[in-house]
């Protein structure tokens, strides 16, 4: 058995992690390119949005390599992810791929069944080595947050631009070779030692922008055209609304372990979206206002075209926006996004926000007169 | 109390229940005029550019009703059915509303959902009713009364295949003649089978008057509104994993129970741009229909820009392959 999965951010380091270590050969699909992306709006429904058909490009690539087991989220509703697995199976046999595909469904009250599936994949491995492969692949999941966090703090101030994600690449590989949670002590010490030393540029002042939205153009770099890189190379220090971490407590994980804070967050979202509203439309809303309280200067809103949640939360961000006087630029992305556009729009945009950051240290300086 | 109704999304559904649930607490109800063109520019200029075509409409509504009643019934409609949904923007639509239209009256957004708990439809007929200023009782009485009624108007639909479609300015509720009384018996030539969210079908403006149009061809329409509901669960239980939109199911299965047990003649599907379930849902089925069934297939995406003659165009070409093979069968059957 060859098991494959859909790329999503770093994700595959740790599910890579976790598979082997349970003695299941995986291949990973090549990383998102411009391929992927062909082979996804070829063979996808065309209104179906970008995650889904970018899922499809991976998958042709891992099952041309040899892969013949794919692993996948599911979901219950409201939104379309839920149903992805139903309609990309039909997709992949209709093009006449032979394979198996294991959909992982949210364990709300099915924990035991994600573990059955797992026995399943993992031939029948106790519990106890499952949680032990789950611990490795747990700790460089949380790893590969601090480090993208780390990351996107440094890359606006440095001297020497390219540096940072220099260092960021490395990183990802020894991350990802680590074979202990001990070894991987060893590589966090030492990513942390080559960050500091990066040379930083004390005349550059980062403003700070949060990203949110949909869940998976947030992480997946290759969707976003890169835009927590771009935004750090136009000086802005990048927070995400979410990281690996957190979408494998959502997704995968049982309600119990999920953090307390969350719901506390969404309060926020209230006056504005009152609840769930599927995927993280509310939560996107409450961000923003999260955000804008930590003083933060400018918030992205990331959406694929025709995505539910986030079309909900578009509607409302004006209003939100002007309330807490924060300015929020949103980007629908599509098969048609390009790099270069979006780059002008952010140009703008962190200047913009810039500006108002001066503006407003003006005024302070004034009134303190 | 003048209520306002926007004749638009669930409109389709429940009109009826929310009619006779209003005025029997003494209110009265004003429903937005049918869909036209301004009432689609309204909606198309206040609403977040990539949302979906009916929920655009739905704005265009709203503001219709603006300035002609006390307040707009809008409920926040999370499901409908057990462990279902509608869809994400059903789940955010009085939040959609109040942050693109301004100068609203009164909005009753109280929650609707059934997905666990059988009692949900009488708890929020209940709420609305309080926050109407009406007590638990009276809410409760109007309550009853209206669901029984509504229980036996869709008994009445599903045995005369009555379709809810508005006639002119009349709601299809006020509509009593049966759709098909010019009709006799034997006198379709075809059975089509038109799927889509009922807001979509039976919306005359948006459909560009499809239904009318297939019936004008001697078309019998079937749609899931006029089928059984065990029918249609029989269908749905065809899926590999169950679908959790109400709408999508009600689709898939009617699509897969008729084509298993009915003679039909063709399929008609009917998606709106923007839609997200409708995506997924058109695939499932016109991957179904063209590996599983030799049946012609007609799918339409309504659009905001859509012309009317290619519309026209497409349905004429959809009509002359069931013309085609209704002779081809007749001329087998004479040979043979
Ligand atoms: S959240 Fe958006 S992108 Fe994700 S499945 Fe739903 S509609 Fe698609
Ligand atoms: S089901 Fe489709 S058409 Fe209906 S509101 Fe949702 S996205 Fe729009």
């Amino acid at each position: 058995m060859k098991v494959t999965f859909p790329h999503m951010g770093n994700l595959y380091i740790p599910v890579k992690t976790f598979f082997e270590n349970l003695g299941v050969e995986v291949i990973v699909p090549p990383p998102c390119s411009k391929k992927t992306l062909e082979l996804g709006v070829k063979y996808s429904p065309e209104f179906a949005c970008l995650p889904l058909k970018i899922n499809i490009g991976n998958f042709i690539e891992a099952l041309e390599m040899g892969a013949d087991t794919i692993v996948m989220a599911g979901g219950i509703g409201p939104c379309r992810f839920g149903y992805y697995s139903e309609v990309q199976r039909e997709i992949l046999r209709d093009l006449g791929y032979k394979f198996n595909m294991i959909v992982l469904d949210p364990p709300q009250g099915h924990f035991m069944d994600l573990v059955k599936k797992l026995l399943a994949i993992t031939n029948k491995k106790s519990f106890r080595q499952i949680s032990l492969a789950g611990r490795l692949a747990w700790a460089k999941a949380l790893l590969l947050d601090e480090l993208d966090k780390m990351a996107s703090a440094i890359r606006p101030v440095e001297l020497n631009r390219g540096e940072t994600d220099a260092i960021y690449k490395n990183a990802l590989e020894q991350i990802s070779k680590a074979e202990s949670e001990q070894e991987l002590l060893g590589v966090r010490r030492e990513i942390l030692e080559r960050m500091a030393e990066i040379k930083k540029d004390p005349d550059k002042l980062p403003v700070k922008i949060g990203l949110v939205g949909e869940i998976y153009t947030v992480l997946e770099p290759f969707v976003n055209l890169f835009v927590e890189r771009q935004l750090g190379e136009l000086g802005a220090a990048v927070e995400r609304s979410i990281y690996i971490t957190e979408w494998v407590r959502e997704n995968l994980l049982p309600s119990f372990l999920k953090p307390k804070e969350h719901g506390q967050v969404l309060k926020l979202a209230e006056p504005y979206i009152r609840c769930f509203v599927g995927g993280h439309g509310q939560e996107s809303i409450a961000q923003i206002v999260k955000y804008s309280r930590e003083g933060f200067d400018g918030v992205i809103h990331l959406l694929p075209f025709t995505c539910m949640p986030e079309i909900v939360a578009k509607s409302t961000i004006p209003s939100v926006a002007r309330i807490h006087s924060i300015p929020v630029m949103t980007l629908v992305l599509d098969e048609h996004s390009a790099e270069a556009g979006v780059r002008t729009r952010l140009e703008a945009f962190v200047d913009l926000i810039r500006q108002k950051k001066e503006e407003k240290s003006c005024d302070r300086v004034l009134s303190g007169n | 109390m003048r209520i306002g109704i926007p004749r638009a999304l669930l409109y389709y559904n429940y009109y009826p229940f929310w009619k006779i649930f209003f005025e029997s607490l003494g209110h009265e109800v004003v429903l937005s005029s049918p869909t036209n063109k301004k009432i689609l520019k309204d909606g198309l200029e206040s609403t977040v550019d990539d949302a979906c075509l009916p929920v655009k409409v739905f704005h265009g509504h709203v503001i219709d009703l603006i300035n002609t009643v006390d307040a707009v019934f809008i409920p926040r409609i999370i499901s409908v059915e057990s462990g279902e949904f509608i869809c994400p923007k059903f789940l955010g639509l009085p939040d959609m509303i109040r942050n693109s239209v301004a100068g609203l009256p009164r909005i009753i957004d109280c929650e609707l959902s059934l997905y666990r708990n059988k009692t949900g439809f009488m708890e929020h007929a209940i709420r609305v009713g309080r926050l109407l200023g009406n007590s638990t009782q009276e809410a409760l009485r109007a309550y009853l009364l209206a669901s029984s009624k509504y229980n036996s108007y869709k008994k009445f639909r599903v045995k005369n295949g009555r379709l809810p479609i508005d006639e002119g300015d009349k709601s299809f509720f006020e509509v009593t003649a049966p759709d098909y009384s010019k009709y006799k018996d034997g006198s379709f030539k075809f059975n089509v089978l038109v799927l889509g969210h009922p807001y979509n079908i039976y919306d005359r403006y948006v459909s560009m008057n499809l239904i009318k149009k297939l019936q004008d061809f001697g078309a019998k329409i079937i749609t899931p509104e006029i089928i059984p509901e065990r029918n249609i669960s029989a269908g749905a239980k065809k899926l590999n994993k169950k679908l959790f939109w109400t709408l999508g199911k009600n689709i898939l299965g009617s699509a897969y129970y008729y084509m298993d047990n009915c003679k039909l003649d063709g399929i008609v599907h009917v998606a709106s741009f923007g839609c997200g379930p409708d995506s997924l849902v058109g695939e499932l089925l016109e991957r179904k229909v063209s590996r599983d069934y030799s049946l012609p297939f007609l799918y339409l995406n309504l659009d905001e820009h859509a012309g009317e003659e290619g519309f026209n165009t497409r349905l004429e070409a959809f009509v002359d392959i069931l013309e085609r093979r209704r002779c081809g069968e007749s001329n087998v059957s004479s040979h043979g």
